[in-house]
């Protein structure tokens, strides 16, 4: 089955210098497993190919039904620094939410 | 001891909703206004315009902001605690002693807390051992040394707290954790002891939920931000605080936003590393035990938050001067609207390289396409209009301008049907760059200064 993790989670995503930092939040719950098999660092880093740079880091937040992602080197520099128009990574969360997963993986 | 205090968020950041505070202060009852002024490199700014003018360095909207509820936070007996004073946290007393007597208000008492603004004794710091090299990449400090601009040291809650118990109605630091700020009141008011991790901790984490204003109340809420009702009146954020380090966050009734454990979990999520380690100059705070629950309408009950001691170091926050940038943009419409910005693109590129111009980077993106999704954004079949956002950043201020020179001949000399070139020519803008590094505790002391009116 496919689907889109915006229908299993929300999101937030900002800055600390070239970091960029994404919180994931099940919608429900009954959905954080289903985040916490899926959402590898190795899946996080291939869907953001081409826009973070380095590596990316998970932590798990099981109190809160939440996944959090670092990706180092994703924000052309950071600060004032970055000519990206999204020089904070404000839309980054968005970015992850339109991820096409497939259940069957997980 | 009061059974409860609460503490109100009155700005998130330097430009925040200019009436949050005043609407804090007038629809309904609140103990404490907390606000927020400093980004990383708003020290930077604020030292160069104290350069130029010794009595300036702070942040000026708080004083006809102080002016506007200055008689009902006296009358009332709220107190204000802000970080506005950045590098000039005196001169921002001054002018706020100046308000109260314009005002006809009898007695005031406001506190200063100086001390972070190290950049004078850098070179002493350095030569007693204390290396400031860059925290995340290791380079030693002698290769920017020269460029410079500002150097302060991050206080936590304590010097606020010593503040507050010399009878401070208003508080001016420079820079402090934004954390610290929500903190002190609770210490203040419920004597906690300088090692109870815990509470120390749940303090910073209602630090965390109040620090960026709105964004728990309803605010930039991804969840289902159809569901926020009124943002036009939105209201900012409260931590109803209790003495064994509970919390309630919430907002004023009627209020437009909305404080749900949805929008307060995407708050705490907000710019947070690894989540076991939130460390402050207060404690060391574990973001995985934070237990919440809805408690009633816009209340979400916060409990159960463990810390760890404080390390031995405060972060020191520096800025320096790393070239220019200038960004243009043009407007492409259908037909072939990518197509055309695209080749724009590439003629502008091409002059660039003809005049001679290196720059580290060039950066082009389609502002209605791909800026924030990059190689992941769909496809779009034949979009009405593309914006065309080219950028450069160099170390050459003439290669920068010459740049921003070279945007606006594009409309007559490249693809056609291209608009939106009414903002004038780019200028270069400074690039302050920003240098984390780390100072042991002993080495810095904060200074609390009381004057009365």
């Amino acid at each position: 089955m496919k689907a889109q993790l915006i229908r299993y989670a929300h999101a937030r995503s900002g800055d600390k210098g070239d970091t960029a930092n994404i919180g994931v939040i099940a919608r429900k719950p009954e959905y954080y497993p289903l985040l916490v098999s899926y959402l590898t660092a190795e899946r996080v880093a291939e869907h953001f190919s081409g826009i973070c740079l380095g590596k990316v880091e998970r932590f798990e937040l099981p109190n809160l039904h939440a996944l959090n992602f670092l990706l180092h080197e994703a924000l052309g520099g950071g600060g004032t620094k970055s000519l990206k128009n999204d020089a904070q990574g404000k839309t980054l969360s968005c970015v992850m939410l339109r991820m096409e997963m497939d259940i069957d993986d997980a | 001891m009061r059974p409860s205090i609460r503490i109100a968020s009155g700005q998130g950041f330097w430009g925040d909703l200019p009436n949050a505070p005043i609407d804090q202060v007038r629809k309904g009852p609140i103990d404490y206004l907390v606000m927020d002024y400093l980004a990383e490199v708003t020290m930077s700014i604020l030292q160069k315009q104290k350069l130029k003018d010794p009595s300036l360095g702070y942040a000026r909207d708080l004083i006809p902001l102080i002016a506007e509820i200055l008689p009902e936070i006296v009358s009332r007996g709220i107190r204000v605690i802000t970080n506005g004073g950045g590098v000039n946290p005196l001169s921002c007393r001054d002018a706020l002693f100046e308000v109260a007597r314009r005002k006809g208000i009898q007695r005031l008492r406001i506190a200063v807390v100086r001390g972070d603004d190290i950049l004078r004794n850098i070179d002493s710091l350095t030569a007693t051992g204390a290396p400031l090299a860059n925290m995340e990449t290791g380079e030693p400090l002698s290769s920017i040394r020269q460029r410079l601009i500002s150097a302060n040291v991050y206080f936590g809650a304590a010097p606020i707290v010593e503040a507050l118990q010399q009878g401070a109605q208003i508080v001016i630091t420079g820079r402090t954790t934004d954390t610290g700020l929500t903190l002190a009141p609770m210490i203040h008011e419920f004597g906690w002891r300088q090692d109870d991790w815990d509470r120390l901790a749940s303090g910073t984490v209602a630090g965390h939920i109040l620090e960026c204003g709105a964004q728990a109340s309803g605010g930039n809420f991804l969840g289902d931000w159809r569901s926020v009702p009124d943002l036009a009146h939105v209201g900012f954020p409260i931590a109803e605080a209790f003495p064994d380090g509970t919390f309630v966050v919430t907002k004023h009734q009627g209020t437009g936003g909305l404080v749900s454990e949805a929008t307060v979990k995407e708050q705490l999520l907000y710019e947070l590393g690894d989540p076991a380690f939130y460390i402050t100059p207060d404690c060391v705070a574990d973001f995985t035990t934070i237990r919440l629950e809805g408690a009633g309408p816009d209340r979400v009950r916060v409990w159960g938050v463990k810390g760890r001691p404080a390390t031995e170091f405060y972060k020191v926050s520096m800025a320096y001067q790393d070239g220019y940038t200038a960004v243009g943009t043009l407007t492409y419409a259908w037909p072939d609207a990518v197509e055309k910005a695209r080749a724009a693109d590439r003629i502008l590129r091409i002059r660039l390289a003809d005049l001679g111009l290196s720059f580290e980077e060039i950066r082009s993106e389609l502002l209605g396409l791909d800026s924030s999704f990059g190689p992941r954004s769909a496809e779009i079949a034949e979009p009405n209009e593309v914006v065309l956002r080219i950028g450069v950043r160099g170390q050459d201020r003439d290669a920068v301008e010459r740049f921003g020179r070279e945007i606006a001949p594009l409309v007559l000399t490249g693809p056609p049907s291209v608009t939106g070139f009414a903002g004038g020519r780019p200028r270069p803008s400074e690039v302050i760059a920003y240098w984390p590094a780390l100072l042991r505790k002993a080495l810095v002391t904060p200074l609390v200064e009381t004057a009365a009116l």
